[in-house]
């Protein structure tokens, strides 16, 4: 027993020993910096640079908070501090349904419901032209599927928030918005960030629902009306060549080995500060 | 009293009355958006694929010419994805159960290193399923496996796992210690307390965990792409290459045939009323089990 979990506790290590294992041969051929930063993706002829994907999934990753972020502290602060108790009730089984629906659905969701809406209605309204493939509209999807996970961090974060606390403004004639404004939030404050750092490091590492409505083309985007593609989407699109072109199937790997210390650094970071956040909150 | 008050205060208190009217309003409208919003995911999935959901679809494999548009079902698909769904609900659980139970009877007293286990299982639950893809192909080609169900079950019960692990965990640390302190008291050994008494009292939560879990495997796309292959047969044994609802959607949807489009749709239905099913399951199960577990 206590094996299994020693090998439990391992298995960050493990998985990022791993991919840095079978990513190796690239490294060892290549400058980390010009994996990093180059622009320029020719598998063909060797030359492997991640830019135009890191860059791609930062785009979809943060205009996906941008539209999550505010939805989820807005409602989170509805339904903790001023709707009843019927209503958090009813909330739950959609946010349980919503996080329990699988990323394929989304996909296709996305492509019937959201690559429409942006290419005939968003678009025209910012004068724009794009297919509807595009950052924006990979952003929306993903935005949808963060929320119920932000919502429920949010929704334990403004509840630990000690009740004396609230009581106290009150009493001194505050009111309730004012508390909720100077006082709540206030406390809050490193519990939302970690909660959207969780967000954001869960929606870098989305593949399939993104792959399918962001575009995937190799390009950097300049606007969220453009195609982009993200790293998952590269891993995932590519599988299938990976062992007939050279260094290939090293690259990819590599590609998830940069998807994981990304994620793993903001889970850390997050969860560290929510751990840090409860204990001076009790 | 009014008359003792100034008009800046006046107008100042009046503008913090509209101002949390405002504050109100648009808190209202994100929870209410964020409901809509799953109307409209199940509202236009149905409408786009329930037109082509039909009993040959639901129960014959593919034939000849099927990514053409003609013949047959997505048979191999369905059972494909229970197939894997089961058998890494089922390796997960098995090997999931005793380390909850070990981290809250065992373990218990070393405070520290549970709250590092759970923190691990946190950082775990947070990895991408891609990269899980990535690191099982890793792992495959290193053991020497094919693209088969059982490398599919293995990465899929890696995945799920730390979900697993902490739903029962959740429950178990919830459990009264009256409980654990009167099981001792009547001479039980920790395992006949964890496995009689612990499992009993924490039931709902377990059925609850098996059925989240399940869930997040069968619809898990990421990582099966990488370790089942894809095939047009229903798998007889663990060393073949399985298909699998999530993957067959994606397939059929990149495809520019319409009927092809249609199956994957319909494909969409069916995933969705799985996961619907398993949602109302869960629920009802926790409120049905909730009777047995002791209150204090």
């Amino acid at each position: 027993m206590s094996l299994w979990l020693i090998l439990m506790l391992a298995m960050p290590v493990l998985i990022g020993g791993g991919l840095l294992w079978k990513s190796w041969s690239l490294l060892h051929d290549h400058a980390l910096g010009e994996l990093l930063l180059s622009t320029r993706w020719r598998p063909l002829s060797g030359e492997f640079g991640f830019a135009p994907f890191i860059l791609s999934s930062l785009w979809v990753t943060l205009v996906s908070l941008l539209i999550a972020g505010p939805v989820c502290v807005l409602s989170a602060i509805h339904l903790t501090q001023y709707a009843p108790r019927i209503v958090l009730k009813v909330m739950q089984p959609v946010t349980d349904i919503l996080a329990g629906i699988p990323s394929v659905i989304y996909g296709v969701w996305g492509i019937v419901a959201i690559v429409p809406l942006v290419s005939r209605n968003l678009a025209p309204l910012m004068g724009a032209e794009t297919t509807g493939y595009s950052i924006l509209s990979g952003a929306i999807v993903l935005a949808v599927m963060i929320i119920p996970f932000v919502l429920n961090i949010l929704i334990e974060i403004f509840r630990s928030i000690p009740i004396e606390l609230q009581e106290a403004s009150l009493s001194l004639g505050a009111s309730r918005w004012y508390t909720i404004k100077y006082v709540t939030l206030r406390k809050a404050l490193p519990g939302i960030v970690s909660a959207l750092g969780l967000g954001l490091s869960r929606a870098f590492g989305e593949t399939i629902a993104v792959l399918m409505v962001v575009g995937n083309v190799t390009i950097i985007p300049r606007g969220v009306f453009q195609p982009g593609y993200p790293l998952p989407a590269l891993i995932a699109n590519n599988y299938g060549e990976m062992l007939s072109i050279p260094m290939y199937d090293s690259a990819l790997m590599f590609g998830a080995l940069i998807l994981f210390v990304i994620v793993m650094v903001f889970n850390l970071a997050a969860r560290l500060t929510i751990i840090r956040y409860e204990k001076v909150s009790q | 009293m009014r008359r003792y008050l100034s008009k800046e205060y006046t107008f100042r208190r009046k503008i913090q009355v509209y101002e949390e009217l405002f504050f109100r309003l648009i808190m209202l409208l994100a929870s209410l958006l964020i409901a809509l919003v799953l109307l409209q995911i199940v509202w236009s999935i149905f409408r786009e694929g329930v037109g082509s959901v039909s009993w040959e679809m639901l129960t014959n494999t593919p034939k000849g010419g099927f990514y053409f548009g003609k013949e047959g079902g997505i048979l191999n698909a369905i059972i494909g994805s229970l197939y894997l769904g089961l058998g890494a609900t089922l390796l997960a659980f098995v090997t999931g159960l005793p380390v909850a139970l070990f981290m809250n009877t065992w373990l218990a007293p070393r405070k520290r290193l549970v709250n590092l286990v759970r923190f691990t299982l946190d950082l775990l639950w947070g990895i991408p399923s891609i990269v899980y893809g990535a690191f099982g192909f890793a792992l495959m080609i290193a053991l020497g496996i094919k693209a088969s169900l059982l490398a599919g079950i293995i990465v899929l019960a890696l995945l799920i796992l730390p979900i697993m692990i902490r739903a029962i965990d959740e429950g178990l640390k919830a459990s009264p210690p009256g409980l654990t302190e009167a099981t001792y008291a009547l001479g039980a050994t920790t395992s006949e307390l964890s496995f009689s008494v612990l499992t009993r009292q924490c039931l709902p939560h377990i059925l609850t965990a098996i059925l989240l879990s399940f869930g997040r495997a069968i619809g898990d796309a990421a990582s099966v792409l990488f370790t089942t292959g894809f095939t047009d047969n229903i798998p007889t044994s663990l060393g073949q290459p399985t298909a699998s609802l999530p993957l067959a959607i994606f397939f059929q949807l990149s495809s520019p045939i319409p009927e092809v489009k249609e199956r994957a749709y319909a494909a969409a239905v069916i995933l969705t009323v799985i996961i619907l099913i398993i949602s109302i399951l869960s629920r009802i199960f926790t409120n049905k089990y909730s009777r047995n577990t002791i209150k204090f």
